[in-house]
This record gives C-alpha cells, structure tokens and sequence, in this order.
C-alpha cells in the first residue's frame, strides 16, 4: 500500500515529521518500509505533453517521440517505453536533469545521447527514474489537468509511505483507516470524508431489484443509481491523488470507483445500468459449466464454488474480483448502477487465486470488510458522481443485508490485560487509549470493561485481542523485561538429535568439514547413485512448484550432493579434501528400513531419516602442508569413520561387500554384531566421472537410526595391569584372502593375548604365490601374575594351532 | 691440542713436582682447557692413575714420618681441591658449549606448524548450537519435527486455515502427494508446527526450542534463501506474559552479541499468537548511532514472536484462562550473518570450502 502524506493530511492534522510518524507507525504494526519525497527535482524536470510518436528508422522496440514543454520549447528524443502515445502528460528532463540511472540505480546528470544512430536530448521519465517506485515499465502519465511547462516538483510534490499491511488489517488499506491510526497515535482528531447527497432522482424502487441466493457468500449488497452523467476525465485533483497510490486515471466513473476504495477500503464496482436487464442484479453461486467473459477480454470458465453478480441474462461480474465486458461501463454510458457489496473474504481469495485474477478489490474483500463499510462506501461514492459526473442520484438506495448482526462487544477483565502483557495500565489510561482508537470502553467495577468495538475493526474478538490495541497505542516499550521463573518442565529426551550432534561433533574433531546442501535433487543425480529398480519401486518425492528443475525431488540419499559438493569444490582445492553431512532423507513409508519406529509422523508422511555421508579425497599434505605425492585411499576414509565410532564407544566390525556405485574389492559393509550401520569404499570411477570428479574419491554413509540402540553407553575403566606384557612377534604365511582383521580376533581370543597389533603385510620373496605374509605384534599378559616364557609358548602354540586348523596358517620362517 | 707446561715439568726432569708447584700448575692448565678433549687430556695428566699427583703422593714414600705426615696432608688437601676445581671447570664448559649449540641451532619459530586436519562444523550448525545453548541454560528442551509436514500442522492448526489471507506470508512447497483430492503435505515453511505437536503431547509447564530446515517458495537474493533453519521457541505456564517473552529473548540476545545488548519490541500480526511482536536488537555495530549493517536505524530485526494465541491454548486443552504462553521464531542464517558478518545469505548454502574453513 502506498500513502500520500498530502491525502493523509485531508483527513488528519499531520503534527509530527514524516519520519516521526513513520516510527510510530511501524512500532503500532503498520510497518513503513519507505519514505519517498517526491517534489524534490530541479527545474531542468517539468511537465510536457507527447505531440507526436513516430517510429525509430532503425529499432522496432524504440520510437521517436515529440515533445512539447510550451509553445516555443520542443524536444524530440528515443523512447522505449510501450505505453507512450501522443497527447499524453508527461515528466520530461531535459539534460542536465539529474535523474535515476536505469543502469547503475544511482543518480545521474543527464547527458545527450545517440540511441541507434538517432541523437537524444533530454528523456521521457517513469517512476523509477524520478525515484517513485522501481517501476521502470513504462512512463509515467500526468494527470491532463497538469499545466504545461511547470516543474513537476509543484505537480506532485508529495511525501510517499510505501507501507506492509498485515493481512490482519484490511482497514490500512485504506487512507482513512490510517488516518484514524495517525489519530489515535499523535492525539489528533480525524475528519470524516462528507457522505450526504441530494436525491434529484426518481425513486430507484422498482427500477433496481437485488436478490441474494447466496447469503453465506454474500452479506450485503448496496446498489445505487445516477442518471444521466457526462462520461470524462475526472479532476486533476482526483488523478493527482491515484497516481500518488499507483493507479492510472482512466475515466470519471472509473477514478471514482477507485478514489473510494483508496479512500475508504471499499471496492464498488459500477455498472452500465442499461446493460443489466431489468435492473435485476441476482448475487448466486456460477452454474456448472457457466463461462463468462471479463473485462480484461478473457473468457474464463467458473467453477460453482464462484459467486458471481448476475442479471436474469446471465453473469455480469465476478463478485469482488473483476467485472464483465458486457456490463462495462463505456463512453456512451450516460446511467451508472453502483454496486457496494460486502463478499466473504475466503471465497474471493479462492476465485482470484483459481482463475489468476487478483485485484485491489480482491485484496480488500480476502482480509475481511466490514459490511457497514459497504453503505458509507456508497454513499460517498454517490456524492461524488452528483457532483463531479454531472448525474442525477436516484432517491433511495437499495440496500439487501442478509448478514446483519449486533455491535460487536467484548469484555474483558482488568486481570486478563495485566496476564497477559505483564503490566497493569490504569482505567483511565486504557479507556482513553481504546477511545482514541473508536472504541468505547466501559468500566463495570470492580474488575472489567466491556468494549464496544468500531466496525472498521471486524479483527478485535477477544480480550487479548484488547490487550494488544492498549499495548500498541501505549508502546510496546512500557513492556519490562522479566526472567523466566517457577518450575523447570521435565527435560525431553531426545537421543536421535543428540545422537547426530554427537556424531558431527566427532567427525568435525576429527577433521572433517561440515556441509549442509539442499534437501533436493535432480532424478538425474540420482539414478547415477541408485539402481533404477530402487527409484522405481520407491520413487522420490516430488515437488508441485520446485523453485527449479535443479531442485524438483527430496533426497531418498544423501550421497549424490556430497558428490556434487565435492565436485564443485575441486576446482579450487587441490589438497586433500574431507567433508559430510548429517541431515535427514526422505523415504516412501512402505521402504523404511525394519530397524526402529517412526521418528514422528503419520503414515500419509514421508519416513524421515537421518543420514551421516562422508567423503574423502585428493593428496595428502606434506611438511608444508602443500598436496604432497600420496592420494587418500580407503584407510583414510577408515580413520575418519573410524574417530566417530570410537567416539560414539561402538565396536564395527568391516566386511567387504558390493554396493551399487561402489569400486568392488574396495568396499566394505560396517557392521555392528549382526546390525549393518553403514557402507565405506571407493566410489565407483565411472559414477564419480558422472559427477565431473577425475580422481578416487571414498566415501562412507551411516544410518543413524541403525547406530542409536548401540551408541551412548559409557566407556567402563580397565585397570592398568599390574604385570608386565610379554611383547612378540608373529608372521603368519595365509592365502590372499584371508582378512587380516579376522585374523587378529583369532589372536586376540587367547585369553593370555592383551591385544595384536599389524605392523607389516608382504608378499614376494620366500611367500608363495597366492599367500601373503602378515605381521603381527603379539603383547602377551596375566592381570594376576608375571607370564613365565613357558606360559608364553604355551600359548603361542595353541594360536597357531587354531590358526592352521582354521585357515591354514603357518608361521613364516618357522 | 698439547696441554701447556710450564716449571719443573716443562723443563722436562724426572724430579717429582713440589705440592706448590703442582698446585700452581695444575689450576693454571685446568683455566687454560678450553674444551671437552683438553679438559681431559688434563685429567689423565693430573689426576690420572700414572698422573702427576699420583706421583707426587707415590713420592711421599720417600721422605721422613714428619715430612710425609705435613706433605700427605697437604697432597691431599690438593688433590681434593684438584677434583673440585675439574668438576667446576667442567660444568663450566658444558654450559659455554650448550649456549655454543643454542647460538648456532637457533630455530625460526615463524615456520608454519607440521600441518594437522582442522575440521570444523557448518557456521549455521554453530549459530543453532549457541542460540540452543542460551535457551537450554533458561530451562529449554530441545525438540524437532517433521521436514515435510501435514498442512494441518503447519498452517491450520496455527489459525491459517485454507483461504485465509495470511498464506500469503508463507509461500510454500508443496509436495506431489494427493489424499482425498486434496494435498494435504508441504515442505514446512517454519518450525512452528512444533508448538502444536509439542502441546499435543506434553502438559504445561512447557519449554521448548524447535530447530530445524524450513522452506519457502521464494526468489533468492542476498537475504533470501529458499531453504533455512530456524529455531522456534515456546513457552506455555501459568503467569507467563509479554514481559517473559521480552525478558527471555533479551537474554538470547546479549548472550549471542554482548551483555549491553537491548532489545525492542515492536507491534506485528501472526496469526497464531497476539498481541504479535517484531524483535530488533540494538545495532552491536554502531550501538543505536546509525550504520550501513542497521540500514541507519540503530535496531537490527531479528524475529517474530508474540503471546500464543488463546484460541490454540484451548484447542490443545488446557485452560486459557490459567495458561498463557508466547513463542518466538528465528532464522538462524540471519543471526548468523549478523553475528560472523556474512553479507550473502546464499553464502551458506553453496558449501564452497573457501567459505566454510574460514569457521
Ligand atoms: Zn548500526
């Protein structure tokens, strides 16, 4: 909403500065985002009328328009605007003029310029070049009225609100409505706009007949009739104030229509009584299959759930949303029949939504109007064809008004304000407040007020409702500040948030960066990481209106972006790059995993599952900390893993597995006990290369729900042994393929056996073909005594029995 | 390097040296040592088993009991004060020869560290674990919800039911999903649906704070993403008012930017709580005077809040009469910008690593 401060000031005394005002404004909820002055150019701006628009010899999109500032000024210039046209009032500048640069956005000194090889001296303005509004569409139109040659600054010199009204409060949407706001707020009084008018006419009963079928949708109707107006422009006063709100004069029926909407917050609508048949406006739901034609030339099919305004012929209007071709008012209308209806609010914003049709009136009726509004609305609007349309109001108006109902009251007790805003404004205090503001409020003693609430405010229901118009007015600053007391609630547990934000913890420690990508994807990205049986048994969910094709699904995985974050990141990092993130993915409720109960939700929702996915990739840094010659490979991958599950205290266990968009051979599952938790291994090349990532890159992936029944137990103390460890080696000879980690839980199943450590894996000289040698450090040790050799022997023996038996093992060099 | 002689010695006799010339000698070589191998050239000439004072206390053998008794005493004394005077003399050079090696072995401490892996979590986890902190210090639990939510939670149940004006504040992205005609499932456009989902299941006292991801379908620029986090809070208790909402969002604020922070409230509409409330925090930059970070106002915007409206009070249950509530709600990218001067919001998003090692 835009606010001329010169039509403010009609209706209330302005006391305070713009910015003042501006201030309290904001802190009463009606937020002032801008503050435009307009009347501040220099004289090289004034007033000029387009005498002629030829086209450019050599640009179709430009043309040459004439100009004439007075009798002996001209200028002829380059024009790109589409809605030029001859005989047009408009801003000129001519050079030297500082202007908004349409380019930088700064200002500018004017220049002459060659526009395609035509010379330009001088510019047809639009709002956003004199600083109006960031409309750089099209020129901007005086009214006619604008006298030739005169600086524009004393046209529509101005100060300019652009205002945010909540959608609570239709009543800003209006300039009295403000006014009342401004009122209440610098303790001025307001003065209504006049509303009376003469009835020359002949009565209007029986010549206008109104029927409302729809009384659910349709709480008031109004209809007055002028006869006999003079279709023209309407003053220059009138014009000046709807270009100062945005709106294009048209006509005097027109401009008054929407001079009273702005004015007032009342949407009218006016038709040419002759094409309504029989002076009969029928209010009812549109007809199954009814197509109408809008003013705007459209054929639109209606849907039942649409009210329209009807004759006994058919539709003509779209209730509170746009008017009809037929009915329209045009030059040659000489009888207007003004509608001021009252529409409820839900299916106006249903009707302009579904047939993409929202309007100023739309906007008014969807925020709720009051239906008193609709009869003062008429009134004034009549005044103003009497006086400035040269018709004859009929006597009477007709005014069906189905939804009546009482003033609305509310009461409220002392108590519940102090509740609720923690301060206890005296009697006195509120009832002045609540009056400055319309209300009345009453004090029944010993502990309430019952208020009478102004129609204009059909917002106000409740007590609380009361307290916050006491605490706007007052200033929500009177408000202290208090801590918290009283008892602290229970705490709620929530193990799978601490759970992750343990894990991020310990991967960060570890030195991993976090990331966090967008919960969307592309069904591209994922069919290089899913098989396609899997997306088309479960297919992702999909966006209705994606804010692009980029980001049309949720991610069923997370590990296409963290390819896609790395591949964007190698361009620039040439070191070893490690990085994850913990975030959820989205499931089809029928694919969750049997590990654990839905998080939260219904069945209609997706299953939400928390997701860790971890890559690693790029060389190694040197001394200097610069890419040095060695590339991560797979345990690199597995210390970071492995740093999370020593944190998180689960022992995991890895068993080479095949996974889709994995290397085989270099993949393994991570198990704990008979729970698989996740996947680490080598992305496949060819799904990396997919990616644009020409080098190894491992990845790992932990399902947090499979990991929560394990994690969180603590660590129990071992004492330091009392006894010395007896240190040994032992090289065993094995076969290929035989995991050196199964090797080392053989090992480490002797009771006397403390731990086995690898230090040495080897093949080649004195090791078979088909065999590997490896290396175990052997720390042998008694919690009770000190280990004789013979013990150790003893020992050693019995391993390398079992390892024979169980995989052939020798030791080598035995 | 031959150890300097000089007297009796030098003169090259095999007559035995006096006790005095010993002495003198002895102490004069040991100043002359210059160096670990001279200092023990000198021991095996003097104190060593075939040493000159071996042979001076070999040579006593010779004299009378008389001589021998006031000579022995003083080849003692001398050779007591002999080895003390080399123990000296020898921690004497080690320390000239250690401050040597220090000299010359200087290191430049200005080299770079053995390069270690510094990780580090997003700057938008780091801002939602501080904003998390402050409120779990006031007595907060920490909650979260559903990503993509039923419409009845994120906009129904809250006062926004279909066709109310008040949509037009939350654009949203709706999921492909249809249930009896209609499409009941969207990507939630706050974390407030919380309020209704924690007050469906827990009784009042109630202290929550509700991250997460919420979404809008909205164009970007450089403050305005798509995709967000946001920290929802809510309160619900007997005797809670304004002023606690005030109270308690002061203190987030001054933990987050300082303890001189202040914070103003100023009047705005949700449908969901009333009175509703527009927080602005006192600009930490300029301290009220006017910059380019507060757009020359002196207060940053920060939030919504605003007392939960008694009409979900009652719909969850409870007596509005005996229970007021309020809630607030954040995003934590912006408190993020303000708090690690970030000017993009679409910054945070992008992952590019050059931005997020920087944390
Ligand atoms: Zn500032």
């Amino acid at each position: 909403m835009r606010l001329s401060l010169k039509w403010l000031s009609e209706y209330v005394d302005l006391r305070v500065t713009p910015e003042e005002l501006a201030a309290k404004l904001t802190h009463a909820g009606l937020a002032v985002d801008a503050i435009v002055r307009t009347g501040d150019w220099g004289p090289e701006i004034r007033v000029g009328r387009v005498s002629a628009v030829d086209p450019h010899p050599n640009a179709d999109r430009l043309r040459l328009a004439t100009v004439e500032i007075s009798a002996e000024e001209t200028h002829r210039v380059v024009c790109g605007a589409p809605n030029i046209a001859a005989g047009q009032k408009i801003a000129f500048a001519v050079v030297g003029a500082r202007v908004r640069d349409g380019h930088s956005g700064k200002d500018a000194v004017l220049k002459p310029a060659v526009i395609r090889g035509v010379e330009s001296a001088g510019m047809v303005l639009s709002e956003y070049e004199l600083r109006l509004s960031e409309d750089h569409e099209g020129i901007l139109v005086l009214p006619e009225s604008a006298p030739l040659g005169a600086p524009l600054s004393d046209v529509i010199g101005d100060v300019i609100f652009e205002l945010s009204v909540t959608p609570n409060r239709a009543d800003w949407l209006s300039v009295l409505g403000i006014a009342r706001e401004v009122a209440a707020l610098t303790g001025a009084e307001v003065r209504e706009p006049p509303v009376d008018y003469g009835e020359a006419g002949a009565p209007i009963k029986g010549r206008v007949t109104v029927d409302i079928d729809a009384p659910d949708l349709c709480r008031r109707y109004v209809a007055t009739l002028i006869e006999g107006i003079t279709i023209g422009p309407s003053p220059a006063w009138m014009q000046e104030r709807l270009v100062a709100l945005g709106q294009r004069p048209i006509n005097n029926v027109v401009d008054i229509t929407n001079y009273v909407m702005l004015e007032l917050g009342q949407p009218l609508h006016a038709f040419d009584y002759d094409e309504v048949a029989a002076g009969h406006i029928i209010v009812r739901r549109a007809r199954e299959g009814e197509r109408f034609t809008t003013l705007d030339n459209e054929e639109r099919a209606l849907a039942p759930d649409m009210l329209v305004i009807a004759d006994e012929r058919g539709a003509v209007a779209l209730a509170g949303v746009i008017g009809g071709l037929e009915s329209e008012v045009t030059e040659r209308t000489v009888n207007v029949l003004l509608e001021a209806a009252n529409f409820a609010g839900a299916g106006i914003r249903r009707t302009s939504a579904a047939l993409r049709a929202r309007s100023e009136a739309s906007a008014r009726f969807e925020k709720g109007l009051p239906p008193e509004l609709a009869m003062i609305a008429s009134k004034r609007a009549t005044r103003l064809f009497v006086g400035l349309c040269g018709g004859k109001a009929a006597t009477g108006a007709v005014d069906v008004f189905p939804g009546k109902k009482r003033d609305a009251r509310v009461e409220v007790p002392r108590e519940r304000i102090a509740r609720v805003l923690g301060i206890d404004p005296p009697v006195s205090k509120v009832r002045s407040v609540l009056g400055s503001l319309g209300f009345s409020a009453r004090w029944v003693p010993p502990d309430r007020y019952v208020v009478r609430v102004p129609y204009w405010r059909p917002d106000v229901r409740i007590g609380d409702d009361i307290a916050e118009e006491v605490a706007r007015i007052i200033g929500y600053d009177e408000i202290p500040a208090a801590l918290l007391a009283g008892s602290i609630p229970a705490p709620i547990a929530q193990p799978r948030r601490e759970l992750r934000e343990r894990a991020r913890r310990m991967l960060a420690d570890a030195g991993m960066r976090e990331v966090i990508a967008y919960s969307t994807t592309t069904l591209e990205a994922l069919r290089r990481v899913m098989p396609a049986e899997d997306l088309a048994i479960y297919p992702p969910y999909r966006l209705v209106n994606p804010i692009s094709a980029e980001h049309a699904y949720l991610r069923p995985t997370l590990r296409a972006s963290i390819l896609q974050t790395l591949a964007s990141n190698l361009r620039y990092q040439k070191g070893e790059v490690a990085i994850f993130e913990a975030a959820r993915v989205f499931l089809r409720p029928d694919d969750r995993p049997a590990d654990a109960g839905r998080p939260f939700g219904e069945e209609r929702q997706p299953d939400e599952r928390e997701r860790i996915i971890a890559a690693v990739t790029g060389r190694r840094a040197d001394r200097w900390g610069r890419p040095g010659e060695e590339s991560v490979d797979f345990f690199d991958a597995k210390a970071y893993a492995g740093a999370l599950f020593h944190g998180l205290n689960v022992d995991v266990t890895f068993a080479p597995v095949d996974e889709y968009g994995f290397t085989p051979g270099r993949t393994a599952a991570i198990c704990a006990g008979e729970a698989r938790l996740g996947v680490i291994g080598q992305v496949h090349p060819d799904v990396a290369g997919a990616f644009d990532i020409a080098q190894d890159v491992y990845v790992f992936e932990v399902a947090l729900e499979a990991l929560l029944p394990l994690a969180g137990g603590d660590r129990k103390l071992a004492p330091v042994p009392r006894f010395p460890a007896v240190e040994q080696d032992l090289a065993l000879i094995v076969d290929e393929d035989t995991p050196a980690g199964t090797l080392q839980e053989a090992i480490e199943s002797s009771s006397l056996v403390r731990s086995a450590q690898v230090f040495d894996v080897y093949r080649g000289d004195q090791v078979p073909e088909g065999k590997k040698s490896v290396a175990f450090a052997v720390a042998y040790q008694s919690p009770d005594h000190t280990l004789t050799d013979d013990e150790v022997a003893k020992a050693q023996r019995k391993i390398l029995e079992r390892l024979r038996r169980e995989f052939s093992a020798e030791q080598r060099g035995a | 390097m031959p150890l300097p002689r000089g007297g009796a010695y030098n003169a090259g006799t095999m007559a035995t040296d006096t006790v005095e010339q010993l002495h003198a000698e002895a102490l004069r070589g040991l100043a002359e040592a210059a160096d670990a191998r001279a200092l023990d050239a000198w021991r095996i000439e003097i104190l060593g088993r075939k040493g000159r004072l071996t042979s001076v206390l070999r040579g006593l053998a010779e004299l009378s009991i008389d001589e021998r008794r006031s000579v022995g005493a003083a080849a003692n004394a001398l050779k007591a004060e002999l080895e003390a005077a080399f123990d000296e003399r020898a921690e004497e050079l080690r320390r000239a020869s250690f401050a040597a090696t220090l000299a010359s072995d200087r290191i430049d401490v200005t080299l770079p560290a053995r390069p270690h892996r510094r990780g580090g979590l997003h700057p938008v986890t780091q801002m939602t674990e501080r904003i998390l902190d402050a409120f779990r210090s006031m007595g907060f639990s920490v909650v979260e919800g559903p990503e993509v939510e039923l419409d009845y939670y994120n906009f129904e149940a809250l006062r926004i039911p279909a066709d109310h004006p008040a949509r037009d504040m939350w654009d949203t992205l709706w999921v492909d999903e249809t249930v009896d005609g209609r499409r009941p499932l969207l990507l939630r456009t706050h974390t407030s649906p919380a309020q209704i989902r924690t007050m469906e299941q827990q009784q009042p006292p109630i202290r929550v704070a509700v991250p997460g991801k919420a979404y809008r379908f909205e164009a970007t620029d450089t403050t305005h993403e798509w995709q967000m986090t946001q920290i929802e809070v809510l309160a619900v208790d007997e005797g809670l008012s304004m002023a606690h909402l005030k109270g308690t969002l002061l203190e987030l604020m001054r933990r987050l930017f300082g303890r001189e922070r202040q914070v103003r409230l100023q009047c705005s509409y949700f449908p969901f709580v009333e009175p509703g409330a527009e927080v602005a925090v006192d600009c930490f930059v300029c301290s009220g005077a006017g910059c380019h970070t507060c757009h020359q106002t002196g207060w940053i915007e920060m939030m919504g809040a605003g007392m939960v409206h008694p009409e979900i009070i009652e719909s969850m249950g409870f007596d509005s009469a005996r229970y007021t509530g309020f809630a607030a709600g954040m995003g934590v990218e912006r408190l993020a910008m303000q708090a690690f001067g970030v000017d993009d919001i679409r910054y945070f998003y992008q992952n590019d690593l050059r931005l997020l090692q920087q944390f």
